[in-house]
Formats: structure tokens, C-alpha cells, sequence
């Protein structure tokens, strides 16, 4: 994909998005749903493959900094009372969300991403399990019986205007002269070392931005689903998230993307054979792994290969 | 005093069933150098297939007999040793040159599918199954504390493995190969060692453990389902990093210590609801401080 032109496609994107939202409330209430819940999953599954795809670095606790978005979003959208009704509050509660997880995202990332490989995986998946329980242990979030009555404030516009905010973000960063850092940290750690990269602080940049992306996901999905579990943001909901960007092709924006469509959209049209979903969608793990390992969309011809 | 020995002595029990669970990780990390995800799903399988072998076994051996006990867990490690292989070489086997994240991604794929499909209606069923009594259970009073037997067979039962593991790896043949193996994979293939089946013999050791580690953990735990071994198996993975992955002792170890440590948690009012969050921080703050373990040697990566 040639982000060149990127701002060409910021402005597109945002202004389709804001004619959709126009027109959406004569859209069926069922397909708002899930057309809004891969508008989220876009921003996931991007913020992610900064992180796991241009980066290299293994997180599989994506879903906790979700959670500590979606949680605080929702917390000071059932204290502030009035103001809510204002054009900006929505925003800038996601972002307080996001800047929230992005701080967590720096208290973990800073010890944790000395370790590589699987031991990073292991760690941040601890870090998320973590987070979890301290959801399900706090009264002032609903604790284990969850956190109910978020008004709905997500909208197809803000939904998609901040997918596309996302991808834009990240498609420029990565694209950036300082970006180029995280693909260098990807290909050969020793190598970008050896160079002048200061190969810790690009990693924590990464994760830092991709826990605020997250943590802005979460806020979304708070106020789109009204309603938050602390087992909703369990390990297994990062694994889906990993999917989304390994069968998109790691650091492949484009594919990640389709990926994300793809994979919140199966489900739905697997309903029939609900009790098979979760098998079939297991199946698809191991077979991608065994079968296509460099994504399922990625036809170009290797630009980087990873020993 | 004595509530503290009495949660001692639970958390021995439950700190054995750990050990066990974490020496088949840490067996299959010493070989292949990743994290078997699917070994909490192999324990699960162990468990069933002593819940539908125990009745056909009492018939023969009768009711509650040692005889039948010892039957049950020999075919239960059977059945899951025969798995863990298959496993290994459907899955794990064609991505043995790949990078590792691949072969991690797969292992998550192949737990979550195992337990997808066992909770499947027509499998096992998401529902709780009672497990049958394979001994009488009886309990010895020792003053004030309460030691129950089946604490005394998981300690027992755990010591000998572990003895018979250590015997295996140190003193035998395959243990050799599977140390050559561990230390350099090439050059132990070029010695002559085949790879592969020392590979799939400790995959299958690994999980016979694993079936052991279930039967034992179905005895004491109230029914079984499909998720069963998911909680046991993250502790049991906590231990084995925290004695030092790859190392057998480290493994039994640290799954005591895991084991003590959520029963005087549990014990604590107001600690008890975070016992995962602790098990998890332990874990980062070991990695973090001492990434190798309290007995593991750490390695110094070569460019």
C-alpha cells in the first residue's frame, strides 16, 4: 500500500465516515451493530500491528489495556452526568481512556520489554490477566457482575472516524524517518542496536501507542455495547486480536485491516453453526500457521523476511 | 500454629499436583525450546479418560481397589501420551524450523481447539461431571491437624516421578539423546540421535505426566469439565518458570512453592479473589529479576 497519498485518504475516510453517520439512523439496527463492531476491530487490530507486526514484539495482553479504556471511558461517562450531552465530551473521554492505558501501557512496557520472544508473550499475557482480575475485584466498576447503564454515545461516525484516525496515525508513524526505528527493531534488534537505534525506547513507543489506540477501542466498544464484563477482556479475546493482524500479514496494514473485517464479520455468518464457530475458528489458527504463515493476504512478494 | 501447618500440609497437596503439571512443561521447553500451551488440555483429557475407564476397570479390579487405581492411572497416561505424540507430529512438527512465535500461535490454536471440542454437547458437555471415587479417602488426625490421603498419594506419587524422570533423563539412553537434543539440536542430529523420536518420546512423557498430574487433580477437585485444567495449568507454567524452565527440580520446586502460596492466599480473607493476579505477578517479577529461574543457569545469547 503507498501511503503517499495519505492524507488524501485521512480526509476520505473521515468524511465518508461522517456521511454515514448521517444516514445511519435509517440503516437496520442489527447491521449498525456489527458494522460499528468492526470499525473497533479495525482500531485493534491496527493499533496491535504496530506493536506485533512492524515492531516484532509479541503482546498478548491487548485485551487488558481495552479493558482499562473501556473501564475508565465508561466510569467518567456515569459520574459527570450533564455534560455528557456535549458534542465534545465523547472524544475526549476516549482519549482520557486511551491516555490512561497508554500510562499502563509505559508502566508495563518499560520493565517488560527487555525479554523477548515467547517471555514477552507470557508477560504481557500476565499483565492482561491481571488487569482482569483487578476489574473483576473493583466494586467501583461492577466488579465480577460487570459495569451496567453506559449511555450509548458510539456512533458509526465516531467509530469509523476514529478507525481512520488510527490507521492514519500508525500508517504515517511507521512510514516516518523516525518510524523506520520499529522496522529495524523488527528485522534485526543487534543490527538497529549497532546503528544508533535506541531499540528500548522505540519498543515502548510502540507499545505505548498501541495500548492509547487500544484503550480508545475500548472506550467505543464501552458505549457500544452499554455493557462491560471483566471476563469479556480475558486472554482470549487478545488471541482473537492476534489473529486478526497474523492472518492479515504481520506489519501488512492493508491485509490487517481485512483481516479485522473478515474476522468480526464470520462469526455472524457462521450463527447457524454456532455450537462448530469456536472450533472451526480454532482450526483456522493452526492451519494458517501451518499453511500460509506470512498472512492470508499478503500477495506481494516479501518485502522483509524474519528469520 | 496449627492453622498455619494445616494450610502447610494443603498447600503441599495442591502444591504436588503443580509439580507434576510443570515437570511435562518443563521436559518439553528442555527439548524444543517453547511453551506447550496445549499441556493444561492434555491434563483435561487425562481426566476424562479415567472418568469413562474407571467403570469398565471396577468391574474387573472391583470397587476402590488399589489394583483398579493404579490400572485407571496407567491407561489414563496411556490414552495421553498417544495424544501428546499426535499432537506433536500433526502440529508441531512441520513448523520445527519456523520462527517460534509461530509455533506458539499454533499451541494456543491446538489448546483452544482441544477445548472447544470437548466442550462441545456432543463430546464432553460444558456441565460439570461428578469424577468417581477411585480410593476411599480417609482422613488422619495428627492433634489438631487433618492430613487426608489423598494429599499423602499426590506427595508420594509426585516424589517418585520426579525420581523417575530424573532417572530417565540422567542414567538412561533416551535421557542422553534427550539432554544432546536440548544442548544442540544439529549436532546431536549429527551424532547420529533421531531427533524426531526423542522429540516425540518426550512429548509423550510430558503428557503422561500431564493425564497423572489430571486423575490426581480430578480426585480432589468437586466435578470435571473441559476448562478444567486451564487455572492448574497457568500455575503449573508460573512454577516451571519460577524453578527455571527447563529444570526438573526447579519445576518440582517451584510448583510447591506455587502450591503453598495459594492456599496461605486463599486463607487470607481479602487476598483470596486476586490468588491469579499474585500467581502472575510472581511470574513478571521473576522474569523481570531473575529471567532463568531460582535454579535455572542463564545463557548468554550469541551474536
Amino acid at each position: 500500500m503507498n501511503f503517499r497519498g495519505a492524507k488524501r485518504w485521512l480526509l476520505l475516510g473521515i468524511a465518508l465516515a461522517i456521511l454515514a453517520s448521517y444516514f445511519s439512523p435509517q440503516f437496520n439496527r442489527y447491521y449498525l451493530g456489527v458494522v460499528i463492531d468492526v470499525g473497533i476491530a479495525i482500531i485493534l487490530a491496527t493499533s496491535l500491528n504496530l506493536i506485533n507486526g512492524h515492531t516484532g514484539q509479541f503482546s498478548l495482553g491487548h485485551a487488558g489495556f481495552m479493558a482499562i479504556g473501556g473501564y475508565f471511558s465508561a466510569w467518567i461517562s456515569l459520574s459527570v452526568g450533564e455534560s455528557i450531552q456535549a458534542f465534545w465530551y465523547f472524544p475526549l473521554s476516549l482519549c482520557a481512556g486511551g491516555v490512561l492505558a497508554a500510562a499502563v501501557g509505559w508502566l508495563v512496557g518499560v520493565p517488560s520489554l527487555r525479554l523477548r520472544g515467547d517471555y514477552l508473550a507470557i508477560v504481557t499475557l500476565g499483565f492482561g490477566e491481571i488487569i482482569r482480575v483487578i476489574a473483576q475485584n473493583t466494586e467501583a466498576v461492577g466488579a465480577a457482575s460487570g459495569l451496567k447503564g453506559i449511555p450509548k454515545l458510539t456512533t458509526l461516525g465516531w467509530a469509523f472516524g476514529f478507525a481512520v484516525i488510527t490507521v492514519y496515525a500508525i500508517a504515517t508513524l511507521v512510514n516516518s524517518t523516525y518510524g523506520r526505528a520499529f522496522i529495524a527493531v523488527h528485522d534485526d534488534e543487534i543490527a538497529a542496536a549497532s546503528h544508533g537505534v535506541n531499540t528500548t525506547r522505540t519498543k515502548v513507543v510502540a507499545f505505548v501507542t498501541g495500548a492509547f489506540f487500544a484503550g480508545i477501542a475500548g472506550g467505543l466498544y464501552a458505549h457500544h455495547k452499554q455493557f462491560l464484563s471483566p471476563t469479556g477482556f480475558d486472554w482470549v479475546k487478545s488471541i482473537d486480536i492476534v489473529v486478526m493482524v497474523i492472518l492479515g500479514g504481520m506489519g501488512r496494514t492493508g491485509g490487517v485491516i481485512a483481516a479485522a473485517i473478515l474476522l468480526t464479520l464470520m462469526p455472524e455468518f457462521l450463527r447457524e453453526f454456532s455450537e462448530y464457530r469456536m472450533i472451526i475458528y480454532s482450526l483456522l489458527i493452526i492451519l494458517l500457521m501451518l499453511l500460509r504463515p506470512e498472512g492470508l493476504f499478503s500477495f506481494k512478494t516479501q518485502r522483509r523476511s524474519k528469520s | 500454629m496449627d492453622w498455619f501447618l494445616q494450610q502447610a500440609i494443603n498447600g503441599l497437596g495442591l502444591g504436588a499436583i503443580y509439580a507434576l503439571i510443570a515437570l511435562g512443561y518443563t521436559m518439553v521447553y528442555g527439548v524444543l525450546r517453547f511453551i506447550n500451551f496445549a499441556h493444561s488440555d492434555v491434563l483435561m483429557l487425562g481426566a476424562f479418560t479415567a472418568l469413562y475407564v474407571a467403570p469398565q476397570i471396577e468391574k474387573v479390579a472391583g470397587a476402590e481397589s488399589p489394583v483398579g487405581c493404579v490400572m485407571v492411572f496407567v491407561v489414563a497416561a496411556a490414552v495421553c501420551a498417544c495424544i501428546g505424540m499426535l499432537i506433536e507430529r500433526l502440529a508441531y512438527r512441520p513448523l520445527r524450523n519456523r520462527p517460534k512465535l509461530a509455533v506458539l500461535i499454533t499451541a494456543i490454536g491446538v489448546s483452544l481447539l482441544i477445548e472447544y471440542t470437548a466442550q462441545n454437547e456432543k463430546v464432553f458437555g460444558s456441565a460439570p461431571q461428578p469424577f468417581p471415587k477411585l480410593l476411599s479417602d480417609y482422613e488422619i488426625n495428627l492433634g489438631n491437624l487433618v492430613v487426608s490421603s489423598n494429599d499423602i498419594l499426590t506427595v508420594g506419587v509426585t516424589i517418585v516421578l520426579l525420581v523417575a524422570m530424573w532417572w530417565i533423563v540422567q542414567k538412561t539412553r533416551v535421557g542422553t539423546a534427550m539432554r544432546a537434543v536440548s544442548y544442540n539440536q544439529q549436532a546431536a542430529a549429527l551424532m547420529g540421535v533421531p531427533v524426531d523420536k526423542i522429540i516425540s518420546f518426550t512429548f509423550g512423557l510430558g503428557s503422561a505426566l500431564a493425564a497423572i498430574a489430571g486423575v490426581l487433580y480430578a480426585m480432589k477437585a468437586p466435578g470435571i469439565e473441559p476448562l478444567m485444567g486451564v487455572q492448574p495449568g497457568l500455575r503449573a507454567f508460573v512454577a516451571a518458570v519460577l524453578g527455571g524452565i527447563g529444570n526438573l527440580p526447579g519445576a518440582v520446586l517451584g510448583g510447591f512453592l506455587l502450591g503453598l502460596l495459594e492456599t496461605f492466599a486463599g486463607g487470607i480473607p481479602g487476598l483470596s479473589n486476586y490468588r491469579d493476579a499474585i500467581a502472575f505477578g510472581i511470574l513478571i517479577l521473576i522474569l523481570l529479576l531473575k529471567p532463568a529461574g531460582l535454579l535455572g543457569r542463564s545463557t548468554i545469547e550469541k551474536v
